[in-house]
């Protein structure tokens, strides 16, 4: 589903990730462990196709993201592409109803509020449609910013430490939502963390601590 | 969604910013709002009523005065000037119209005129309802005069000395409503008209009493010191007018000259002319052989707007002060907000916005708080021409209202729109260029 051919990336001069080939199927679930500065946000962005490496190519499905024009891959990226960040980053002066929308307009799909209500349903915060994101709880929040990932229906989920912050028992409930709606859309998806009591969960993993160790 | 959503909601949420900007926005567009209206409106005002008029002949003073006071009846009036004079001037050929004017006495603020039906018809004015006068004492009144001072057909008036309210009344006298004029938006609308021959009757009495008290400050339609230079022209004046009503007098004037009448005096005589020749020699001609002046409406009011003209500058500069001073302000809440946004707008790009559509995004922003401004704007503009027309009607003879439209507003409605886009292209191309991965990393 996903092809990394020999990724490295240089900030500063300095090489702060460098990856061998490796291949993901889709519908796998990954986990990208990593210590904190060992480039996991790095290629996650890359993944995204919000960075460029400096070196190396991505494919996604069968595209090469480094062919793609840089209007096409934004567009691609929201097509196709979900993304959580650790901070979940509503936007606050919308509804989640309008910030779940956001989704496809700016990915230029069609707006479905059955879709949004859908989705709401399935991460059960259906009655916080209406609401703006700073009166809901964390909890919640989180939610939110994982049905808003998965309006498009994309084929690959991407995570930035979704459970970092997150106490054991509400960690274990956030890995299962993602792996439910990845399960649910038959998506790839790939979380990065450096919580380690989510391992257990995920026959793939690559880490970076150990490549880079490799690699060097 | 959409665009427009989306920063309306932005804009919703910096409310108090908002209406600063808003505000300041408004008060701009709105001043020169005013000075448009009133420009245009006053400059109609001035042209409408002096149309067809080529001068006015009255007795020597400030020109500008005497045109205030001839055609719009604004001003106090310079003097009065002998009839017999005026009439002796009204056969030359250069003259197709001499319209005779006698002013002094008003009804509870409103002028009254003695004229002749040919004012009425130089304006064509059209009655509403009754008959022009056809004996003295007998009036027709403008329309407002009519609507505002409740008075109908048959009702009895009593005139007071000077032209502002409160003056010596000429109780003697009662003046019978004759006719009311319709509205023609002219200066007729605020007068009440009458025969020369009624202010004549109405200030015998009086003239008397104030000769004998020596009061001479008012200026009324009677002057006897004209008589000294009486017995020099009587013969000529004899001659002309041998016969009730000088025909050609009577066809210039509408008035039935007699040298019975040669004693009395008239305000002034608005003059239209045969030919456009008569511009160049009638004026110097008057100036220069008579004891009267003769002004021309057209220069003094291009020298009156010389004069207002200054003011507008400086209120207009004063609004574009504004207007500038809102795309600053306009220019600042949205260059901080793009800082505090930055990752609100990395978002919509991992959504899969693509730069031009973040930089449209902030633009319309910066157009929507123009375009409220204005609309805000232009109402205020409005409302306050409107407020400050109502008072000016209470003063002066100026029909001023804030229910005009210009086509001048569509034009700063598009000012409006660029100030907005000049205001936003910064904090936009700041949007355009988020570093997403950098914005988003940095948490």
């Amino acid at each position: 589903m996903f092809k990394l051919k020999n990724i490295s990336h240089k900030y500063d001069g300095k090489t702060v990730l460098s990856l061998p080939e490796v291949d993901a199927a889709q519908g796998d679930h990954w986990l990208l462990l990593g210590n904190s500065g060992s480039g996991k946000t790095t290629l996650l962005h890359i993944l995204a196709g919000l960075l460029n490496p400096t070196s190396g190519s991505v494919i996604i499905g069968d595209k090469d993201l480094a062919q793609l024009p840089k209007g096409e891959l934004d567009r691609f990226r929201g097509k196709h592409i979900g993304i959580i960040f650790q901070q979940m980053h509503l936007l606050p002066t919308l509804t989640i109803r309008e910030n779940l929308l956001m989704a496809p307009y700016m990915a230029g799909n069609p707006q479905d509020p059955a879709r949004v209500a859908e989705v709401l349903e399935s991460l059960d915060i259906a009655d916080k449609a209406s609401s703006y994101p700073q009166t809901l709880s964390f909890g919640q929040q989180q939610r939110a910013a994982i049905a808003r990932a998965v309006m498009n229906n994309p084929t690959l989920i991407l995570a930035d430490e979704p459970t970092s912050a997150l106490d054991d028992v509400s960690c274990e409930q956030v890995i299962q939502l993602l792996l439910d709606q990845a399960t649910r859309y038959n998506a790839t998806l790939l979380i990065a963390t450096h919580d380690q009591r989510i391992k257990s969960h995920f026959e793939h993993q690559l880490d970076l601590d150990k490549i880079s160790g490799e690699g060097a | 969604m959409n665009l427009l959503k989306l920063s309306l909601s932005y804009i919703r949420q910096r409310k108090l910013n908002t209406l600063l900007n808003v505000l300041l926005l408004a008060l701009g567009i709105a001043t020169i709002v005013v000075v448009l209206l009133f420009s245009k409106q006053m400059e109609d005002n001035l042209t409408r009523n002096s149309r067809g008029l080529d001068a006015v002949v009255g007795a020597k003073g400030s020109p500008l005065q005497l045109i205030l006071s001839g055609i719009y009846h604004m001003d106090a009036p310079t003097g009065n000037i002998p009839l017999k004079e005026a009439m002796k001037m009204v056969p030359n050929r250069a003259i197709k119209k001499a319209i005779p004017l006698a002013l002094g006495d008003s009804y509870s603020g409103y002028r009254i005129v003695g004229t002749t039906p040919l004012y009425l018809e130089h304006y064509e004015a059209e009655l509403a309802a009754g008959e022009l006068w056809d004996h003295t004492l007998e009036i027709v009144l403008g329309a407002q005069v009519a609507r505002e001072a409740g008075l109908a057909i048959g009702d009895e008036i009593t005139s007071s000395h000077g032209l502002t309210a409160g003056g010596h009344a000429h109780d003697d006298h009662q003046l019978i409503v004759k006719g009311i004029l319709k509205q023609n938006d002219t200066v007729l609308d605020r007068l009440i008209l009458c025969s020369v021959e009624t202010m004549w009757a109405i200030h015998e009495e009086v003239d008397e009493a104030e000769d004998h008290e020596e009061e001479h400050e008012e200026k009324h339609a009677h002057d006897h010191d004209t008589e000294k230079e009486h017995d020099h022209d009587e013969d000529h004046q004899e001659e002309q007018a041998s016969h009730k009503g000088h025909p050609l007098i009577m066809k210039k004037t509408g008035f039935a000259y007699t040298p019975a009448d040669s004693a009395e005096a008239i305000t002034s005589l608005l003059i239209q002319y045969s030919s456009p020749m008569a511009a160049a020699t009638f004026p110097r001609f008057i100036n220069a052989r008579t004891n009267m002046q003769a002004a021309s409406p057209a220069f003094e009011t291009a020298r009156l707007f010389n004069l207002l003209g200054v003011g507008y500058d400086a209120v207009q500069a004063l609004g574009i002060l504004l207007i500038i001073t809102a795309a600053l302000s306009v220019f600042i809440a949205l260059y901080t907000a793009m800082k505090a946004r930055r990752y609100d707008l990395a978002i919509m790009r991992t959504l899969g916005a693509s730069p031009g559509k973040l930089l449209w995004h902030v633009i319309l922003e910066g157009v929507l708080l123009a375009f409220l401004g204005t609309a805000a704007g232009l109402a205020l503009g409005h409302l306050a021409s409107d407020l400050l027309g109502q008072w000016l009607r209470d003063a002066q003879q100026l029909s001023i209202s804030g229910g005009v439209f210009l086509n001048e507003e569509f034009w700063l409605i598009g000012l409006a729109i660029v100030v907005g886009i000049i205001s936003a292209v910064i904090p936009a191309i700041q949007a355009y260029r988020t570093d997403i991965s950098g914005t988003l990393a940095e948490k």
